[in-house]
């Protein structure tokens, strides 16, 4: 088979402030394959945002190898990891993370600008990406003329754009309500299912996490839980069963 | 992300906060434009005093009597060494194109209405050639007048007017000059005051020989002025005419001549180098002020980049190099100060005219002060824009974004 799409070894993460230091993570091994939908728990210091960061290319290991697709990220430098985050990842963030000027279809052709592709094309694969996550029609509205779950649908969108290997969570419903949550959660379950994106995703919510198809759990640094989940939830069969689906 | 979309990125930046760009934008609009002021009025007194100098006449040499420098020298007009006959042999040098020998006298002029004190200078036609000297009204007198000692006169702006009343023709009018009449057969177009501000037109030419035989008595002259052939053979022409004077007057170096030969280019350059060195001063002091709003770029660009935190955060998650966002913040900032440039190239030239219709100051402004100027206003936004930039550049990816 080919390799995992991340593959940790023995990594750690210490912080220096001050005088004291602080041991975020503690040894992690951690491997996770092509397709897979992974959530990720733990209580708040536990390291599991660390090693969200460390797999985002947004920190790097004090020690330890981090192997993305087989290739050693850990060395790389800034203008390297850049690329790599561009190309290969895409992120979805609790406070969805949207330029407050931008319009949405703005914010969605945002990862394509920085990888250079021609505006005709940046157009369309933007227009493409909303009509997926069910905004077309709202490409001209700015963050703050929409809802939550709108909001974080254009984050989705954007994260999408560049065909990214792996999709990252960090709380992606951490600031929704239930109903809005189901249905971003409905759009990740229907990315993983038709298009076999490999999905990590941080949460608190034991709710949210039953949507995986593994849970991870956090603990000082170290990983305590790792288990298969036997038949995860189906958001959209939740949502129709509500009433009324939208995504 | 390519310059385009740079730029309208930038723009769309300053927009947001319209206020504070324009207050950002007034340290280099202020600069800029006080830059082109200056220079233009330092151009313009430049080109003033190339004029007042032209008015003396091209490639002119001139040949006074006394020793260059020399430690005993009697008022001028007392040492009577230069004869007329000097100035014909000089003539005689195939470099010197033209030679006007002049004998100069205080008199008071009497138009039978009015008096005017005036200098009365005896001269040949070839002055009025060698200060390229139209008249207004009737001619200059001729070379057989000269030699006849006619008792005629050209009169000078000034003291056609003093004695005639301003735009009227005196031809054909007598005057007296102390106690001899003359004549006025013309009058001199007005050519204003030199650069150590005596008036020009306030002369009366008179033939060399009525002034030597009827006016003075003397048989020496005042001063001969030779335009050479050129530019180029100046100092071979000023070599010559030493030589050739040392010969008449019979002085063997290491003796003393008892004459001098004056280069006037000389005294030209040392005139355009004083109003460069001007220039220059008034424009690097102008220069400071565009340095100072450099700086206000700098600090505006520091708190935009604090401000934008996040927005440098969601960018580098998303696949932003720190290379793309230091662009980003570097076209702002230059884009600003250019902005800023430009307006302030507008304000230069509405001063620049703004001064010269009021304060009547002669003005020149030259598309290579606006382009220096310009210039200069983009180098400093890359300049004071570099650091902030960097300093947006280096940010840790994982603090912009959580930075509130």
């Amino acid at each position: 088979m080919t390799h995992a799409v991340i593959e940790l070894r023995n990594v750690t993460k210490t912080y220096t402030m001050g005088e004291v230091t602080v041991h975020a993570l503690r040894g992690i091994d951690l491997t996770i394959h092509r397709g897979g939908f992974v959530a990720i728990m733990g209580p708040s210091g536990s390291g599991k945002s660390t090693t969200m960061n460390m797999i985002g290319c947004l920190d790097r290991p004090s020690s330890g190898v981090y192997l993305l697709e087989g290739e050693d990220v850990t060395h790389m430098s800034k203008s390297e990891l850049a690329g790599v985050r561009n190309r290969r990842l895409g992120f979805i963030f609790q406070g969805f993370h949207l330029l407050q000027r931008a319009t949405a279809l703005a914010s969605v052709e945002l990862p394509m600008l920085y990888a250079g592709v021609p505006d005709a094309e940046r157009r369309e694969r933007a227009l493409q990406a909303m009509r997926l996550v069910g905004l077309a029609g709202r490409e001209h509205h700015r963050p703050n003329q929409l809802s939550g779950g709108q909001q974080q649908r254009v984050a989705i969108a954007r994260s999408l754009v560049n065909e990214p290997s792996l999709l990252l969570a960090d709380e992606p419903t951490g600031n929704l309500d239930s109903r809005t949550s189901l249905e971003v959660m409905a759009i990740l379950q229907r990315l993983h299912r038709e298009r076999a994106i490999t999905i990590v995703m941080v949460t608190h919510e034991p709710d949210i996490a039953a949507f995986a198809q593994r849970i991870i759990r956090f603990k000082d640094g170290v990983i305590v839980a790792d288990e298969s989940v036997a038949k995860p939830a189906q958001a959209d069969l939740l949502l129709a069963r509500e009433g009324g689906a939208t995504a | 992300m390519n310059l385009r979309s740079s730029i309208l990125l930038a723009l769309s930046g300053l927009q947001a906060n319209k206020m504070r760009s324009l207050l950002t934008m007034l340290g280099i609009i202020i600069g800029v434009g006080a830059v082109i002021v200056m220079i233009a009025l330092g151009q313009g007194a430049r080109a003033q005093v190339a004029e007042q100098i032209a008015s003396l006449g091209s490639n002119l040499l001139v040949v006074n009597p006394g020793a260059p420098g020399g430690s005993v020298r009697g008022a001028a007009g007392q040492i009577t060494t230069l004869t007329w006959d000097d100035a014909k042999a000089i003539a005689e040098l195939p470099l010197a194109l033209q030679v006007a020998p002049e004998l100069s006298t205080n008199v008071t002029a009497n138009s039978g209405v009015t008096n005017w004190a005036t200098s009365a200078i005896g001269t040949t036609p070839e002055l009025q050639v060698i200060k390229n000297w139209p008249v207004q009204f009737g001619s200059f007198f001729s070379a057989d007048e000269v030699n006849a000692a006619a008792p005629v006169a050209v009169l000078g702006q000034t003291v056609a007017e003093n004695l005639f009343g301003s735009g009227v023709d005196p031809v054909g009018q007598t005057i007296r000059l102390n106690n001899l009449t003359v004549q006025v057969i013309g009058v001199l177009s007005p050519k204003g005051l030199t650069n150590t501000g005596s008036d020009q037109d306030n002369v009366v030419y008179i033939p060399l020989r009525t002034a030597q035989v009827r006016l003075t008595g003397a048989t020496h002259v005042r001063t001969i002025n030779v335009q050479a052939a050129s530019a180029e053979v100046m100092e071979i022409l000023q070599a010559q005419i030493t030589d050739l004077l040392n010969q008449r007057h019979r002085i063997v170096p290491p003796a003393q001549p008892d004459f001098n030969v004056r280069n006037l280019t000389t005294v030209a350059e040392t005139a355009e180098a004083t109003t460069n060195t001007l220039t220059a001063l008034l424009a690097s002091v102008a220069a400071v002020s565009l340095m100072v709003g450099g700086i206000g770029i700098m600090n505006i660009m520091l708190v935009t980049v604090t401000e934008r935190t996040r927005e440098i955060g969601i960018r580098m998650a998303v696949g932003a190099t720190p290379g793309a966002i230091l662009g980003q913040f570097l076209v702002e900032a230059v884009v600003l100060s250019l902005l800023g440039g430009v307006i302030g190239v507008v304000v230069g030239l509405a001063g620049s005219w703004l001064i010269s219709v009021t304060a009547g100051w002669r003005v020149v402004v030259s598309p290579s002060a606006i382009l220096l100027a310009t210039g200069f206003a983009g180098a400093v936004g890359v300049f004071f824009g570099y650091y902030p930039a960097r300093k947006a550049s280096d940010l840790d990816p994982i603090d912009a974004l959580r930075y509130e």
